[in-house]
């Protein structure tokens, strides 16, 4: 599937995040030191007033958010995901998720779209982070307007979130009028032989393995689970029910991601089986993204021969 | 944004104790937190102790709060970054009437609700949840900058240890706190120079302490952390400050108020057994039995 337009997750974010200046004198917005690379500074251009860059201090920003959403803000941070996930992690842990508070976490470069920056910069480990947390949510968005969409929903819902970018331009899947909602997949394609379950950047691979698949006669049902928590249930189960295969496809590493969190509820629900197109446990490197994902074996042809191995196990029974 | 009171007279603390009463005050939060502890059988002995000088000074002659409504939009606001000092932080929230006494013999318990570090979900008067640390100042200058925002006329205090100092996500906190200039804030530091391996400064050294907060901008106050005259003056001259946040080095001793716990780094992380806690209430004017009944009763 070719797709025309692209447009980054992360000016989403920046522009979900300039229109919730104008309508919510509350919103904050703190930054380590990455304004554009974040694209806060279209936030910080227009409220400078609760704008608050914090330099590289990430543990520091973490928590001063949460302190200014004691007092009644709606904090937003954001900085790359390798530092807002796995820096400060302590941070997020206790001050804002055993606390319950209003803070939301934009990861910027998120998976390898960092990619020449190399393993250090490459955030694969934020899902199951995140998902590890009590009282935190999750949302991968797949374009530029599901980001600004996911931004602006977790304004209105209480409690932590964190929401993952990409650096990269993407393929606009979606657009403006298309419902976003909170914890249900989004169908972007039905079909009966298997269901491809992805997230982020994979929605497009989906879609493209779902045309190959097509071409070889076969149908992929393709859902965008954009809340990897809470999870739809209903929709993976019924996926389960109605096309008895599953693979997942997620920019992140195959322990504690989309895999783990969908596998959880196909086995507790209507045990079908399943494949997973993710990193295989590995650190990255440097490189351009796309030739990273060819490299740890993300792209739509890895989730075609998937398709076809968990059809093939779906036909034996196993 | 929250509602703020304009009635001036509102904002004050609602004890306003002199230091008589303050020390009166003191000598029962010292009783309490023996008395809690044995009954717990784990918790922290020597750090609340020391502590209870300058909390018992905030909490009923300082800050500005009401016991009855914790949330009171007009509050102060205090975050004790050493959450494992919660022996004296419950102590004072009970003295204060945010719970009643009886609930301190219920630390650390299942059926109770006060969690061995503070829990904002599970306690009134605990405005967040912590007890890693050197997470309690950032807290607190977020806290600061919201208010500023506000222009709401709220102070923020924040109650650390001196082995959070050596924590770096501290120090992250001084550098902003400067930096952004929240003279809203007022910083507390606890220095018995004792932590749970020995001495601090055999430990991990922190001095010059009151050098290293000026070095980064912020305004400093070296008192004698049991003297109420000077803890008092400390208070009201960072309340004068402006431009700047304050800190407070109250040099304090570790078990104070009990002769064999004063200065022993030893009972940093351990509870009295009965029998000492037996022998401490005798040195702080009551029994181990008469304090109980009257925590059961109030």
């Amino acid at each position: 599937m070719e797709f025309k337009e692209k447009k980054k997750t992360r000016e989403g974010f920046g522009r979900a995040l300039e229109e919730l200046g104008e309508k919510n004198p509350n919103v904050v917005v703190l930054v380590g030191d990455l304004a554009e690379s974040t694209m806060v500074h279209f936030f910080a251009k227009k409220f400078p007033e609760r704008f608050f860059n914090m330099g590289v201090a990430e543990q520091n920003m973490t928590n001063v958010a949460a302190g200014l959403s004691l007092t009644g803000k709606i904090s937003f941070f954001s900085t790359y995901g390798a530092f807002a996930a796995c820096r400060n992690l302590d941070h997020v842990r206790i001050t804002i998720c055993y606390s319950n508070l209003n803070v939301k976490i934009g990861g910027a470069h998120g998976g390898i779209s960092v990619g020449p920056d190399g393993a250090t910069h490459q955030a694969m480990e934020e899902f199951a982070i995140m998902r590890s947390l009590p009282n935190m949510k999750l949302i991968v968005p797949c374009d530029f307007w599901e980001a600004k969409k996911a931004t602006l929903k977790a304004a209105e819902i209480w409690g932590p979130f964190y929401i993952r970018f990409g650096r990269e331009d993407v393929p606009l899947i979606t657009d403006e009028a298309r419902p976003f909602v909170f914890g249900k997949a989004d169908m972007h394609r039905d079909g009966k032989d298997l269901t491809i379950i992805a997230c982020g950047v994979m929605v497009a691979e989906a879609l493209s393995a779902a045309d190959i698949l097509s071409s070889q006669g076969i149908s992929a049902r393709v859902l965008n689970m954009h809340t990897l928590k809470p999870i739809d249930k209903d929709a993976i189960t019924k996926a389960a029910q109605e096309t008895g295969a599953i693979v997942t496809a997620e920019e992140h590493q195959i322990n504690g991601g989309l895999g783990s969190a969908v596998s959880q509820v196909v086995a507790e629900n209507h045990p079908v089986p399943m494949e997973y197109v993710a990193v295989m446990d590995r650190f990255g490197m440097s490189g351009k993204p796309d030739e990273l994902m060819k490299v740890f074996g993300i792209k739509d042809v890895n989730i075609v021969e998937k398709a076809l191995k968990v059809i093939k196990r779906k036909k034996q029974g196993c | 944004m929250l509602e703020i009171s304009q009635e001036k007279e509102v904002r004050k603390n609602p004890f306003g104790y002199d230091i008589d009463q303050l020390k009166e005050a003191a000598l029962r939060i010292r009783r309490d937190i023996i008395t809690m502890l044995p009954d717990a059988g784990s918790g922290h002995t020597g750090g609340p102790l020391s502590a209870t000088d300058f909390g018992t000074a905030l909490f009923f002659n300082e800050m500005v709060y009401d016991p009855k409504n914790p949330k009171w939009p007009d509050r102060d606001m205090w975050f004790f970054s050493f959450g494992h000092v919660t022996p004296v932080h419950y102590s004072l929230l009970a003295e204060a009437g945010f719970f009643p006494k009886r609930d301190l013999l219920k630390f650390r318990k299942l059926d109770g609700h006060l969690q061995g570090h503070p829990s904002c979900q599970d306690t009134p008067g605990v405005e967040v949840s912590g007890g890693s640390l050197g997470q309690g100042l950032s807290i607190a200058v977020g806290a600061a900058l919201g208010s500023r925002i506000d222009k709401h006329p709220r102070r923020v205090y924040c109650l650390m240890s001196d082995g959070e100092q050596q924590e770096g996500s501290t120090w992250e906190a001084v550098m902003s706190a400067a930096h952004f200039k929240v003279d809203n804030l007022c910083g507390l530091i606890d220095f018995n120079n004792a932590q749970i391996d020995g001495k601090v400064e055999n430990i991990m050294g922190i001095e010059p302490l009151y050098d290293k907060y000026k070095a980064f901008g912020w305004h400093a106050i070296d008192i004698d952390g049991h003297n109420y005259k000077q803890i008092l003056d400390a208070l009201a001259e960072a309340r004068t400050v402006k431009g700047k946040p304050t800190v407070i080095l109250c040099r304090t001793y570790m078990g104070k108020g009990v002769s064999f716990m004063e200065d022993d780094y030893r009972w940093h992380g351990k509870p009295p057994k009965k029998e000492e806690a037996e022998k401490a209430l005798i040195e702080l004017g009551t029994t181990y039995e008469e304090w109980y009944q009257h925590l059961l009763n109030h």
